[in-house]
């Protein structure tokens, strides 16, 4: 008899766990806090553009080696100044940043930004554009051509080695860059939403094999995008920014096994929820920086504030 | 004229002087078309003199490179090399000026520094725009150096020209005329037009044809 309790039970918290897992309940959870020094800490950072648009306030970020982090949110919400400051090709007005304890200055060979656009040097093969980069790190020709030559491979663009980059499509572009970061071994891999100008299917198969890649490799990878669902199939981890001024709403861990389906229902009822988040406090933003404006200049707001793009 | 050799001794004098006087152009002008695209410093002390002395015809510096190198093969380089460095400078200026930003950002975050910078990302990427540059200094250099030959006597086409003036020989003045057209024409259209294509094509800045 006991037995069949037993058995009657654990169908029933199988199912539970089912039900929730299918509402999204407890997999996507507030972060817990790790042992141990971060990688890459991010301590009362703060941003001004021009003194006038407050692009991040008080922002505090851990991210320990290993992990893949990715911060989304809309255009606006600081995202993007902040990776820049990580990278080092911006410095933030306030607050430090420091990896592996030393506060960053400058970009450094630790730290590899990748960009939206392919950013390829257009008068070298891919080969020697992989080639090129890795000769500046002072390794020698036959070994730069042979790592090379295996990364190419690893993002699947064998027989394209002396192709020149305006003869590939879109994506092949975007999977040289990511072969060239790849191959110079960065600590730390920044990416500024690198994925989207792709048709969605290409991007798709860039989810895979940047997942594939990560999971063989487990760089430290910092992932900016606006996209909250390309946020949950890649990340360990997301952190969800609000816009005016920029700052960080929720630190959440995402507990799906890899490799994800971004169609999976429990990842698009955490999309829902996290999408949910930011129409909110957009909404109370908007309520509190129209006051703020009324208040200040004592007169009605003359449209939205006015937009700033991306530093740099 | 062109029978008794004449025409082909003076054409090879006058182009072997271009090739001295725009070689000392070429590898004068573009480095400091990168100085001065590279260093604000240099820029504000310098770009308002080269774009005052560009508005100076090249024939003008004659006078004072005669009274400097008297009447030798240096004074007419220098008329070669005045009408034209400066030319290919501001144009090399230009083109760094014009690199797309993220090819030096990516520069930037890959760690490509210094020597390797300059000659492994910044010129080839200013390449199509020096290219042009150096067009326009070798038709420049080619109008100086005509300038100097009708003005002062030393030999090549210019003096051909001269020649046929002193001898009321019209038909002498109008083949020398047409040689020198049709030597800056080849160059032109057929050297410069060959690297250019070669350069846009490897850039992937043409269509390719289908």
């Amino acid at each position: 008899m006991w037995r069949q309790v037993g058995g009657r039970f654990a169908l029933l918290t199988r199912a539970v766990r089912r039900a929730r897992r299918r509402a999204g309940i407890g997999l996507l959870t507030p972060r817990v806090k790790r042992a141990g020094p971060p990688k890459i800490d991010v301590s009362r950072v703060g941003h001004r553009f021009g003194n006038q648009v407050v692009a991040l306030r008080d922002v505090n970020i851990e991210v320990h080696a290993g992990e893949f982090v990715c911060l989304v949110g809309p255009s606006g919400c600081g995202k993007t100044t902040l990776l820049y400051a990580l990278a080092g090709h911006l410095e933030p007005s306030g607050g430090r940043i420091t990896i592996d304890g030393l506060r960053v200055k400058g970009p450094g060979p630790d730290r590899l930004l990748v960009f939206q656009e392919p950013a390829l040097f257009p008068w070298l093969t891919v080969r020697q554009n992989l080639v090129f980069a890795l000769r500046a790190r002072g390794l020698s020709r036959a070994d730069a051509d042979a790592r090379a030559r295996e990364y190419v491979g690893r993002v699947h663009l064998d027989g394209f080695e002396e192709t020149l980059p305006h003869q590939l499509s879109g994506g092949m572009r975007m999977r040289v860059q990511l072969a060239r970061a790849l191959a110079l071994d960065p600590a730390v891999l920044l990416m500024d939403e690198p994925f989207a100008a792709l048709d969605a299917q290409t991007r798709s198969h860039m989810h895979q094999l940047l997942q594939q890649v990560w999971l063989r490799d487990r760089k430290t990878v910092v992932f900016v995008t606006h996209d909250v669902r390309e946020a949950l199939v890649l990340g360990d981890r997301v952190i969800v920014m609000a816009a005016r001024p920029g700052r960080v709403l929720q630190d959440l861990d995402v507990r799906l096994e890899r490799p994800r389906d971004p169609d999976d229902d429990a990842l698009v009822e955490m999309s829902r929820r996290i999408r949910d988040e930011l129409r909110r406090a957009e909404a109370a933003g908007a309520a509190e920086g129209r006051d703020a404006r009324i208040a200040a200049d004592g007169a009605a707001p003359l449209g939205p504030a006015p937009h700033l793009g991306a530093p740099l | 004229m062109a029978a008794d050799g004449r025409l082909g001794a003076a054409a090879a004098r006058s182009l072997g002087r271009l090739a001295q006087g725009y070689a000392f152009s070429a590898v004068a002008g573009v480095p400091l078309g990168v100085l001065l695209a590279r260093s604000a410093l240099l820029r504000g002390a310098l770009r308002p003199v080269v774009l005052g002395l560009q508005a100076l015809p090249s024939i003008c510096w004659l006078p004072l490179a005669i009274l400097w190198f008297g009447l030798s093969e240096t004074a007419i380089l220098f008329v070669v090399v005045m009408g034209s460095v400066l030319a290919i400078a501001i144009a090399t200026e230009d083109a760094i000026a014009g690199v797309d930003p993220l090819i030096l950002r990516a520069a930037g975050t890959l760690g490509i520094r210094g020597a390797r910078f300059h000659a492994g990302v910044l010129l080839p990427a200013a390449l199509p725009g020096i290219l042009t540059g150096l067009k326009l200094g070798w038709s420049f250099a080619w109008r100086a150096l005509m300038a100097g030959e009708l003005l002062f006597v030393a030999g090549g086409l210019g003096q051909l020209l001269q020649n046929g003036r002193e001898l009321l020989d019209a038909a002498q003045v109008m083949g020398v005329m047409a040689a020198i057209v049709a030597i800056g024409v080849a160059v032109d259209r057929v050297l410069f037009r060959i690297l250019e294509l070669r350069v846009r094509r490897r850039w992937g800045l043409l269509e390719e044809p289908a």
